[in-house]
């Protein structure tokens, strides 16, 4: 199946890899990604905080502009903060008729409209549902069979919109992660938060919760992310978390298409593996 | 909308609060509010705002949506998180400072090109907070994002989706409610 494509700011810049990554493994999965012509900002959490007309305004600039493409009906979105802000567009316009004429007439500034026809999708659906874990492992050539991958989901893929997986107890990465030959890494903290953007506002309490996190995944080769946002806490501050809890807690941080990529033989430089944080020696290692 | 409106608006949300603390118990949070979220809901329907941005409970939400999945009336407590995000910021509480500066930064970097770009957005936010220290806390991790090739030490000068007419439409009709 193909898709149009909304990759999100982060995607260009601190979350580099996750791109390469995505648009590598969806190649190598025979899909194409068309990319939204001239897209915007989401709006993140820094517009739901101002205004809620703008949160809204935003993201759905963006859905107004994939109408245009008439034949390709779902919107592939990686990262999950941009998820939820499309996703909620997407529901505000099956519900509520008078958003929709709002929106309209904000959306007329830009000379665009928008009827809600259509489908946002976070990457961890399309990859578990439309793609599946057979057709990994039948393309499979490379085994990843030593290694202890954790799954960590983070919130905004699952809450509040229950699209594709059990938003308490999410499961929809646990068949991917076998079918590239690694072992699922039990744990409790794959669906709880990271903090978001309290890394930068708020430090001491968004260093609490992912030290929490990397407690949990003792034990596990990886982790493996399905957000800039979580990949970027999970890995940047691991050094300085370790220091304060006086004990070793580095681990290695993927992106999803990064696992599933390197089990389908690309190599770390085509995934962008060079480019995240946390990729340790013992990692590098157990790989080869 | 006046901050007035939204209050009724806000309280309207969590109206049927049972005060069961079912959404405290969630909370990933709640170890470092000085208010429990359940707290917080009592003093939303009672008016009593002063406390309310007094605390910092919903400045600590961090949207990840436990309490509104588990809530058994069923009620959009991290929506009402918001609506307080947006009171605190339009009542320009010196509490929040932080806070507003950064997502001021962030709007005015999307106004101007469409995009964020977090070079900018970091720069624009350490200038708005004034504090000449707050930039090294994050050094190092700067500089390890420099080195990697993802973040360059300057913003690209190309504007490349100015949204000025959208941000200005949205603050018109803002403003004629």
């Amino acid at each position: 199946m193909n898709y149009q494509y909304y990759p999100g700011c982060s995607l260009e810049g601190t979350a580099a890899e996750y791109n390469r990554s995505t648009v590598a493994l969806m190649a190598a999965l025979e899909s194409e990604l068309l990319e939204i012509e001239g897209w915007s900002c989401c709006g993140a959490s820094a517009a739901t905080a101002s205004s809620r007309l703008l949160s809204l305004a935003l993201p759905a600039r963006n859905l107004a502009l994939a109408e245009r493409n008439e034949a390709l009906s779902d919107i592939l979105v990686p990262c999950s903060a941009c998820y939820l802000n499309l996703k909620r567009v997407e529901e505000t316009l099956k519900s509520d008729p008078g958003g929709q004429v709002e929106l309209n007439q904000v959306l007329e500034a830009e000379a665009l409209q928008i009827q809600g026809r259509k489908r946002v999708r976070h990457l961890l659906d399309v990859l578990s549902r439309d793609v599946g874990p057979e057709d990994i492992s039948k393309k499979r050539k490379k085994r990843l069979g030593p290694l202890r991958v954790a799954p960590y989901y983070g919130c905004q893929c699952l809450r509040p919109y229950a699209v594709f997986d059990d938003p308490e107890k999410p499961r929809s990465m646990e068949a991917l992660i076998e079918a590239t030959g690694a072992v699922v890494h039990d744990w409790h903290m794959g669906a709880k938060c990271c903090g978001a953007s309290h890394i930068t506002t708020e430090m001491d309490v968004g260093l609490k919760l992912v030290a929490g996190i990397l407690k949990d995944a003792r034990g596990a080769d990886a982790i493996v992310t399905v957000c800039p946002m979580c990949q970027m806490n999970l890995e940047a501050y691991q050094g300085k978390i370790a220091r304060q809890a006086k004990e070793p807690l580095a681990v290695t941080v993927l992106y999803l298409p990064q696992l599933l990529g390197l089990c389908l033989g690309m190599s770390l430089e085509d995934l962008g593996i060079d480019k995240n944080l946390s990729v340790t020696d013992a990692f590098l290692q157990r790989l080869t | 909308m006046l901050p007035s409106d939204e209050l009724t608006r806000t309280q309207a949300l969590m109206r049927a609060c049972i005060q069961c603390g079912t959404c405290s118990a969630s909370c990933p949070n709640e170890f470092a509010m000085d208010a429990t979220p359940r707290q917080l809901w009592r003093m939303l329907l009672l008016g009593r705002t002063d406390d309310i941005f007094n605390s910092r409970t919903f400045a600590l939400c961090s949207d990840c949506y436990c309490c509104t999945l588990r809530c058994p009336r069923g009620l959009p407590a991290t929506e009402a998180m918001e609506a307080l995000k947006r009171m605190a910021a339009a009542g320009e509480s010196d509490r929040y400072r932080r806070h507003h500066a950064f997502y001021k930064s962030f709007l005015k970097g999307v106004r101007r090109r469409g995009r964020v770009n977090e070079t900018e957005l970091m720069g624009t936010y350490f200038l708005r907070l004034r504090s000449p220290l707050a930039p090294l806390r994050f050094l190092p991790l700067g500089l390890k994002l420099t080195l990697k090739g993802k973040v360059s030490p300057m913003p690209p000068l190309k504007r490349r989706t100015p949204l000025d007419a959208l941000f200005g439409r949205v603050a018109e009709l803002e403003e004629g409610r």
